[in-house]
């Protein structure tokens, strides 16, 4: 008898499961199904064209990381986003629908979360992702689709170029970004190191993912450049609690700051078991825009660390966005990465915009005249400042700030104010 | 041919058979790598003989903690046959648990005004929400299932540590909590020319003195001697008088409150803990107990600390040695090599398995 209860409970629960993935699945037909009016062939380029039907709404996708430990850097670009399309109003009169998607923060999630938004030929483009390492198989399924791609956060070089006119190998055509290259963070960081510090030798630790990786690496490179010595390069695994034994190692390489761009928790165990290290303090550390939380700063051991980070936009434009994100979701931008979201959002509306043309009531968008038109992207004012796109996709105005958390300040926003030094490419 | 012939024929096809010389070749080049990449290391001077000293110390530390958590996987093992896996969650929520009560102390001073008064009461929150948790997964989850399939059990201990998991992030938020930190428990000893953090001191000394108190009260009391009837037999345990069902309950809790322990002493040497903490450390004591032999209680700690010492010493000593960049994102990585060449050529764990006779 037993055991027949169980088989049924068993039984009926798959039942539930399969109605709900029913349920799921026939929403995403009866959207699909709701755009495809027109049979005829497409008139536009090799890409292919959207067409949408008369009073049917334009489709773009967010896919950002909302989920898990990083979920505050994602939800703070999708509701910058929700900003941004409220903002921007109606697209050729008519009204933008957004599909959000999840990133995970991680490959895997980026892959399906980019394949989920593909599945609807009507999608015209995405906004995301929110980390580098998603992104990389993210712009290569949504490349193969055809749709444009813009992230408002990923930073790692290898996603577009080496900012001398070579392509990296995971830039795919039809990938752009409103924040900065990590190789302009790096510089920042050597720069300030080498320059401001005056200290010579430095050692970098990483987590293995493409965006620490990345950074390590160019803060490395820069600072070698500049005339410095990376006495040690070494990397940590998300996960790892014990980091006294790789610390030890970066006190005997002698390196007189340790650069360590990465996220919590595992930067959290690095500086507070740095105390215990002879030779290790705060005053020689420095991380990057990945800890510049509230839990971060807020760790006693933290103090005196420097940090390097995009700077906070000002001007009127931005304050009038805050108060809207204020009034909207009850509470301040929560992340770095919102205002460039936001400036990656009312791009892609622009050029559908430019590009889509009303044909008998028919809005027909080129994909690959839309895909042009972003790499074309000139003098655009956004809230981070002034977007022009480069061939391999990297629009951003880039201003990275130093900062140092000192005795005096408590939160993030303060030691976001404590500003040492900022750091703009000369043109 | 006589049939002797035909067995010395066998017997020698035997001895020189390609899976025999390959193990002997893996033997003799992870010997030869070992020893090429810690000659390399020391004769290059990059650390100071202070500084292995440290990594010694630091792989203690770690090491007691994973022993603590590998005796609840071995002693379970040791009466049911199956996995515990939801033993990493049992060690967490008393991590969990023991940085409310700590937060608690800490606002009243008590935390470190009186450090001792506080570790102890701490130490006994963690082993009390521990033991209690272990107990309430044993009678919820695996006691309606004991005359089940093993497998079964096994997969239930996995829902269970997912259960757990989830339930303490609901309760407490997906945050990380912080402990905080006793003053007088900073800066380092000086003990027989080892320099040793305070804290990472206070663990080794608790851990051992656990250990001390487990193995004579497994090896000197009776409700031990009942523990060891069970695993030995269970049904002749009981044929015998002894209460199976009960020193099963006590093998649990016994577990559990070590698991406890060693919630307190991760709040002491790394001061953090959030829902997912009981994991890696969960899967890392579990390969300790296969490590020191499963079932096998002396085993189990022995594992604990071979596998610290792994992780502290692999990377500066052998893998820098033999030029492996970023040695120390491979840290996992020789950890588990080491469980894998050690099951290569003791099946049974370092110090074998307790088992008596294989059940069905």
């Amino acid at each position: 008898m037993k055991q027949h209860r169980l088989f049924w409970l068993i039984a009926v629960l798959v039942a539930a499961l399969a109605l709900v993935a029913a349920a799921c699945g026939g929403d995403d037909d009866d959207e699909g199904a709701g755009g495809e009016t027109t049979t005829e062939e497409p008139s536009g380029g090799a890409l292919g064209t959207v067409e949408i039907a008369p009073g049917e709404p334009i489709k773009i996708a967010s896919l950002q990381s909302i989920s898990g430990a990083t979920a505050s850097l994602g939800t703070d670009q999708v509701r910058a986003i929700e900003i941004a399309i409220e903002d921007f109003g109606e697209v050729h009169g008519r009204s933008v629908e957004l599909q959000s998607e999840d990133d995970g923060c991680a490959a895997e999630g980026g892959t399906t979360g980019m394949q989920r938004i593909v599945a609807d030929p009507q999608v015209v483009g995405v906004i995301g992702t929110s980390c580098s390492g998603a992104g990389v198989p993210a712009s290569q399924i949504a490349s193969e689709a055809g749709l444009v791609m813009i992230s408002g956060s990923n930073t790692s070089p290898s996603l577009t170029s080496d900012l001398e006119g070579n392509a990296n190998d995971a830039f795919q055509p039809g990938y752009a970004r409103t924040a900065h290259n990590d190789l302009i963070q790096g510089q920042a960081a050597a720069e300030y190191v080498f320059n401001e510090l005056e200290l010579t030798k430095i050692a970098t630790i990483h987590d293995g993912d493409p965006y620490t990786e990345g950074l390590a690496t160019a803060m490395g490179n820069a600072f070698t450049e500049l005339g410095g010595d990376v006495v040690l390069a070494t990397a940590v695994n998300k996960g790892d609690t014990d980091m006294r034994p790789v610390l030890t190692e970066v006190a005997a390489s002698g390196a007189e700051l340790l650069y360590f761009p990465i996220f919590q928790p595992e930067a959290d165990f690095i500086v507070k078991q740095a105390r215990d290290i002879q030779g290790l303090n705060a005053a020689t550390m420095m991380a990057a825009d990945g800890v510049l939380s509230d839990t971060f700063v807020s760790i006693p051991e933290s103090e005196d660390m420097y940090f390097s980070g995009p700077a906070q936009p000002e001007g009127s434009a931005y304050e009038e966005f805050v108060g809207k994100y204020e009034e909207a979701y009850g509470e301040r931008p929560i992340q770095a990465f919102h205002a460039h979201s936001y400036d990656a959002a009312t791009l892609l509306l622009t050029l559908i915009q430019d590009v889509g043309e009303d044909r008998d009531g028919t809005l027909v968008i080129d994909r690959e005249a839309l895909r042009n038109a972003l790499y074309e992207t000139e003098g655009f004012e956004g809230l981070t400042g002034t977007i022009t796109c480069d061939e391999f996709g990297d629009c951003a105005d880039p201003k990275i700030n130093i900062l140092q958390n000192t005795a005096e300040q408590e939160t993030i926003e303060q030691v976001q104010r404590n500003v040492l030094f900022t750091f703009e490419p000369s043109e | 041919m006589s049939d002797y012939g035909a067995a010395l024929r066998r017997r020698g096809l035997e001895l020189f058979s390609f899976t025999g010389g390959f193990l002997w070749a893996v033997r003799i080049a992870a010997v030869v790598v070992v020893i090429w990449g810690a000659v390399g290391s020391l004769t290059e001077g990059r650390l100071t003989f202070d500084q292995w000293k440290n990594l010694v110390v630091f792989g203690l530390a770690q090491g007691s903690v994973y022993a603590l958590i590998a005796l609840g996987y071995t002693m379970v093992y040791g009466v049911l046959r199956f996995i515990n896996f939801a033993h990493g969650e049992v060690f967490m929520s008393g991590a969990m648990i023991g940085f409310f009560a700590a937060r608690e102390l800490n606002q009243h001073g008590l935390w470190s005004d009186r450090p001792v008064l506080g570790i102890l009461i701490v130490l006994l929150v963690c082993m009390t929400t521990s033991t209690t948790v272990a107990l309430i997964v044993e009678r919820v989850a695996y006691r309606p299932l004991r005359q089940r399939p093993r497998l079964i059990l096994l997969i239930t201990a996995i829902g269970a540590s997912f259960v757990l998991q989830y339930a303490f992030r609901g309760l407490f938020g997906a945050g990380v909590k912080s402990y905080p930190s006793i003053e007088a428990l900073q800066g380092s000893w000086r003990i027989l020319g080892f320099n040793v953090i305070k804290t990472q001191g206070v663990v080794i000394l608790i851990a051992f003195g656990m250990m001390a108190l487990l193995y004579t009260f497994v090896e000197r009391t009776r409700t031990g001697r009942a523990m060891r009837a069970v695993a030995e037999d269970q049904e002749t345990a009981e044929l015998m008088g002894i209460n199976v069902d009960r020193t099963i309950v006590t093998v649990f809790a016994v577990g559990g409150a070590m698991a406890g322990v060693a919630g307190l002493l991760w709040g002491l040497v790394f001061q953090q803990v959030f829902f997912f903490t009981g994991f890696l450390p969960g899967i890392k004591a579990f390969a300790s107990a296969v490590l020191g032999g499963i079932g096998n209680i002396p085993g189990a700690m022995l594992g604990g600390l071979v596998l610290g010492q792994t992780e502290s010493l692999g990377p500066s000593l052998v893998l820098s040695g033999l030029g492996v960049p970023s040695a120390h994102q491979l840290k996992d990585v020789i950890a588990f090599l080491v469980l894998v060449l050690v099951l290569v050529f003791r099946p049974t764990g370092l110090l074998g398995e307790r088992v008596a006779e294989e059940r069905a």
